[in-house]
């Protein structure tokens, strides 16, 4: 129940990368003998495959180690390639800490960043982006999906905009990929980053594409060495990786309408079967602009961390602040506007394609469980149910 | 985040869970934390007249560790004078239930709601004392 932190592998993907450990070692680099050919041939085919999954062309999709670094890839090299041009970059709130965070870093090298709100489903306002956009202005980075409550943004939309005000476009698709239909060209997506572990593929690979025309879109790279990547990222080539990231594409592609349709219906169940086994429940997100296998929800009185605690035996998240070093309730939620009482109670199920129908049942059904239990437990349950507005109390503050 | 056993152990059969009837006498409250923190304990002790905790009770809204500290807590004040429990530290809670270090604000806040209950009685007792001794004066029967 926690598919958006990370996925098993498909057996199939590994079944792929195995000879590539063994007998297929050679480095893609080695251009003099066959075992680099065969290598180097393994690395083209999939990078034609994960290309083909989001409409673009073979040599624009830039191999790094994740999501985070492709991120960071992106908006470091343009921020450092188009610095002449302008310093200025608009993100929104509910950014992945991968983008947050290098905005952050970029404001302290002296670039401006706008951190764009988002409405109470999480969505970014179109006419606010637009009113952002200055002279100055070099890039946009807008996630296409949230990781923790699932909103999905309007990128063709964004990307529109971004062409007509000749502004770069990246996207963070680490959640969305594989889930939802991406065409970098009809969407207007200049540089999008990718992970493999996500979608049931192999940890520390993912891919960056970079916009090869119209226009032609230029990073400054951030890993130095080689040149391997079309100089964009050096680094030797993490074979095993790459095609099992290709298998994991071509699997989620193949199969995406009919397994978006059953984990959605899974998740519709687990809604349901909880929705009408407890009041006051309350879900954070876009009810129905979201990913299928998402579901965050809050169960006021009762305290995040300590409902997960009771579910231990269930892998779930919590954007309750016990749950991080920071003491902070989710940022996310915040930035949606979630009550901060209600964003301590919040947890996030996150269903995909190894989820069953019985796991979704017993989740639902040990979540009533607890939350009832907890809640008989908690003075703030107690309080409401004596009809006093929990509101009006002077807390003491610590 | 790797809790002791006996934080688990509070936390899945926490003792003396519950409030008091409203109507019942000699209870203190204590009421400490905000939602918006995400910790509220609510610690309620019943005391007879020699200042003698008889009866423990608490509602908590908060992490594991927190149910666990207030549930401890409760254990803990039991039988012990309103001095001798007004004098407890929350180190020795941390230190029971081997708090790890970003936890010991649950202990702190345990300790708090002991205080605030022990508080809450002394003045409930004030009050009731004044009532009795200006129902005295007037010579008159005072319902308590």
């Amino acid at each position: 129940m926690d598919y958006h932190a990370t996925t098993p592998m498909d057996p199939r993907v590994l079944e792929a990368m195995l000879p590539y450990f063994t007998e297929k070692f050679g480095n893609a680099a080695s251009r003099n003998h066959v075992f680099g050919h065969v290598a180097e041939a393994a690395v083209d085919e999939a990078r034609e495959t994960i290309a083909q999954a989001i409409g673009a062309e073979a040599k624009n999709i830039v191999f790094t180690s994740g999501a985070t670094e492709s991120d960071n890839a992106a908006i470091k090299g343009v921020a450092e390639f188009y610095r002449e041009r302008g310093n200025h970059i608009i993100t929104q709130a509910t950014e992945h800490k991968a983008v947050l965070d290098t905005c952050k870093e970029l404001e302290r090298r002296g670039f401006e960043v706008t951190y764009l709100p988002v409405d109470r489903y999480g969505v970014v306002n179109m006419e606010e982006l637009q009113k952002a956009i200055t002279e100055k202005t070099i890039l946009i980075t807008i996630m296409t999906a949230n990781n923790e409550v699932g909103t999905i943004q309007p990128i063709t939309q964004i990307g529109a905009l971004a062409k007509e005000r000749g502004v770069v476009f990246h996207t963070d698709a680490a959640q969305a990929m594989g889930k939802l239909p991406i065409n970098v060209d009809e969407m207007g997506i200049d540089l999008l980053s990718m992970s493999a572990h996500k979608i049931y593929g192999p940890k520390g690979i993912g891919a960056l594409y970079v916009r090869g025309r119209n226009p032609r879109v230029r990073i400054s790279p951030q890993m130095h060495g080689g040149g391997h990547e079309r100089g964009m990222r050096s680094g030797t080539l993490n074979v095993p990786g790459i095609v099992g990231f290709a298998k994991a594409v071509e699997i989620a592609v193949e199969h995406m309408s009919e397994e978006q349709a059953r984990v959605k219906a899974l998740r519709d169940r687990l809604q349901e079967a909880i929705t009408s086994n407890l009041d006051e429940v309350y879900l954070n997100g876009h009810p129905s602009e979201r990913l299928a296998g998402n579901l965050n929800m809050s169960f006021a009185y009762v305290e995040g961390e300590s409902l997960l605690m009771g579910l231990s035996e269930i892998a779930l998240s919590s954007g309750s602040a016990c749950t991080s070093a920071t003491l902070e309730p989710s940022y996310v939620l915040k930035a949606l506007g979630v009550d901060e009482e209600l964003a301590h109670t919040s947890l996030r199920f996150g269903l995909g394609r190894f989820t069953t129908e019985e796991e979704v049942d017993y989740t639902a059904r040990r979540v009533v469980e607890e939350v009832n239990r907890l809640r008989e437990m908690s003075p703030l349950y107690e309080l409401a149910k004596a009809g006093i507005d929990l509101k009006s109390v002077q807390w003491k503050h610590d | 985040m790797a809790y002791s056993e006996k934080v688990i152990d509070h936390y899945k059969n926490p003792r003396n869970v519950g409030s008091f009837a409203p109507e019942e006498e000699n209870v203190g409250t204590g009421l400490v934390g905000a939602p918006e923190c995400g910790d509220v304990m609510k610690l309620q002790l019943k005391i007879n007249d020699q200042g003698v905790i008889e009866d423990a009770k608490f509602k908590t809204f908060g992490c594991g560790s927190a149910i666990a500290s207030s549930s401890y807590a409760t254990e803990l004040v039991k039988g012990k004078t309103v001095d001798e429990a007004f004098a407890l530290k929350n180190t020795q809670i941390v230190k029971d239930l081997a708090l790890p270090p970003v936890k010991i604000h649950c202990s702190v806040l345990a300790e708090g709601a002991i205080k605030a209950a022990v508080e809450d009685w002394k003045k409930r007792k004030a009050a009731k004392m004044k009532a009795q001794a200006e129902a005295a004066k007037e010579k008159k029967p005072v319902a308590v």
